[in-house]
């Protein structure tokens, strides 16, 4: 009976988690229409509901009652997981975000790795969809996304070593507590500049959405899948959006600390500052997406080992030996 | 307790079938799926005797890295030519007598670690081990190998760098013919290197150099 009762105490938490962060998917993907909207100087959704806010909801709507269809060579074990998989991973790493010092799921040690190691499994949703569905547009996609997520894991793993380096513990909480005095924006500026663009082709964003680029491979991996499928690998697509957002906000900005220690500011829920912050590198993100114009697939890779990755290593090197010779080293 | 063997039970015979299957599966891409679900298997069983370091590291690195990069040259062969070259029938092969020498020592290697465990369980102490308990997996993960095996760490990394270069190098082989584009180059361009405004005489044209 004891044992039943934790068990539904954590499920309740988990729906608890889980609820607003599809809710926040929907709506994140009205934001993001919107601002590609306003920077071209048109509308954007504005119809259906207050301001088009439920725009959303009306699209998820016919993507339910859209058939599935699935094509007869393609391996449809495989076709059917893909899906569920890049779903299943985007909304798991949730759990261990932490929205103040005690509203976290799991407050696990190794809080960081855990977030690094889900959303680089990211990239097997991706290769399945893309090889199960037995045809060229999605496989050139799928090997396309693979080569493009493994080479910015790289770096992404670099910069969150140089975060690591100033804090001394790998626990999210601690990684927010150690930026009480000043964010680690301030800094390492350089490697959040670098995590940005990182994080933009980590999650297949424009100017780095070759996997899906319209103009050459019809839509990349998700070229055969159709209804509540193709929504699937969409909204797993934007939870990982927002989850990199977050990772960003946890590492650089400061997670739930409000940005000054003053007393109206402190009395404001740690959860409305993370969000306030990961709606801010989203709008980034949206802004990025109407500005830059896509890159070409050999200037994509050069970028991510021949700049990014010499640059974060010789950041490493800078901010270790800085720690290190003005004894600022965290030992514990 | 129940809960923990429980899931002790799930993890390991996932690991362990679908282990079979990376041998058993026709396929070769089901058998790199297979793998990966084995190593996920694994990473949660060292998750759960307490070394969350070592198994998130399992994820990253094998998973997240090395399954992929397998993956990628496995669905990049014929699969269809695979087929009829190993499965035709082919009972006499050439690699089971390699696969039986490295199976029977991995057995006996086995049998002597456990062995040990029989006739020394001090050494399997977890209070009599090198660990300092009260800190966490990582920290002490850390104080052992930066400190008392820093050098043997430092050979190891070494000997990966060499491997990497070494293979760099194997593969690496200088094309002609190769159109690259400097981006200085074309950024730097001006309108007065690019653009040439000549009178053009009628009858005559203009001579454009190629």
């Amino acid at each position: 009976m004891e044992y039943l009762n934790i068990v539904f105490q954590e499920v309740y938490k988990i729906l608890f988690l889980l609820i607003p962060v599809l809710v926040s998917v929907a709506m994140i993907v009205w934001l993001d229409r919107r601002v590609w909207a306003f920077v071209q100087k048109r509308q954007g959704p504005n119809v259906v509901g207050p301001f088009g806010l439920l725009q959303s909801l009306a699209d998820a709507l016919k993507y339910i009652f859209k058939e599935i269809i699935i094509p007869s060579s393609s391996n449809k074990v495989i076709f059917i997981l893909a899906p569920i998989v890049t779903m299943t991973l985007a909304l798991i790493a949730w759990a261990v975000i932490p929205f103040s010092a005690t509203q976290v799921l799991a407050d696990i040690n190794v809080g960081i790795l855990y977030l690094f190691a889900v959303s680089s499994l990211g990239v097997y949703g991706i290769i399945m969809g893309g090889w199960a569905s037995n045809s060229k547009y999605p496989f050139l996609g799928a090997i396309r996304s693979a080569a493009q997520m493994v080479s910015y894991e790289v770096s992404i793993g670099v910069i969150i070593i140089n975060v690591l380096l100033c804090v001394g513990s790998l626990n999210l909480n601690d990684i927010v507590i150690a930026q009480q005095n000043m964010w680690f924006v301030i800094p390492l500026f350089p490697m959040f500049v670098i995590f940005f663009i990182s994080a933009l082709a980590e999650t297949n964003r424009p100017p780095f959405d070759l996997p899906e680029a319209e103009a050459e491979l019809v839509a990349g991996y998700q070229t055969e899948y159709s209804g509540m499928m193709y929504a699937m690998f969409w909204l797993g697509e934007y939870a990982n959006i927002l989850l990199m957002c977050a990772m960003g906000a946890i590492l650089f900005l400061g997670g739930w600390m409000s940005p000054i220690d003053v007393y109206p500011f402190t009395l404001v829920p740690g959860a409305l500052w993370l969000i306030l912050k990961i709606l801010l590198l989203f709008i980034l993100f949206a802004l990025v997406k109407a500005i830059v114009p896509r890159y070409r697939y050999d200037q994509l890779m050069r970028l991510g080992w021949k700049v990014f990755l010499p640059l974060s290593l010789i950041w490493v090197v800078l901010t270790a030996s800085y720690l290190f010779y003005f004894n600022l080293l965290p030992v514990n | 307790m129940i809960a923990h063997a429980i899931f002790f039970y799930t993890f390991s015979i996932i690991a362990v079938v679908s282990a079979i299957m990376v041998t058993a599966s026709k396929n070769t891409v089901h058998s790199v799926f297979f793998l990966i679900l084995d190593f996920i298997s694994i990473s949660c069983l060292f998750i759960m005797i307490g070394a969350e370091f070592l198994g998130m590291i399992m994820l990253i690195v094998y998973v997240g890295a090395v399954a992929v990069l397998f993956l990628f040259v496995v669905m990049m062969l014929n699969v269809a030519q695979q087929k009829n070259q190993w499965f035709a029938g082919q009972s006499t092969s050439k690699h089971i007598p390699i696969g039986l020498i490295i199976s029977t020592l991995i057995f006996f290697e086995i049998i002597i670690v456990i062995g040990g465990w029989k006739y020394k369980p001090e050494i399997f102490d977890i209070n009599n081990s090198l660990a300092n308990t009260s800190v966490s997996n990582t920290h002490s993960l850390g104080q052992i190998l930066y400190t008392d095996y820093i050098h043997i760490f430092q050979i190891s990394g070494m000997i990966l760098l060499v491997a990497m270069i070494g293979a760099i190098v194997l593969t690496f082989r200088q094309r002609s013919g190769v159109k690259r584009q400097s981006y200085i180059k074309q950024i730097s361009r001006e309108r007065v290197e690019g653009v040439e405004v000549l009178e053009v005489q009628s009858n005559k044209g203009v001579k454009i150099d190629d």
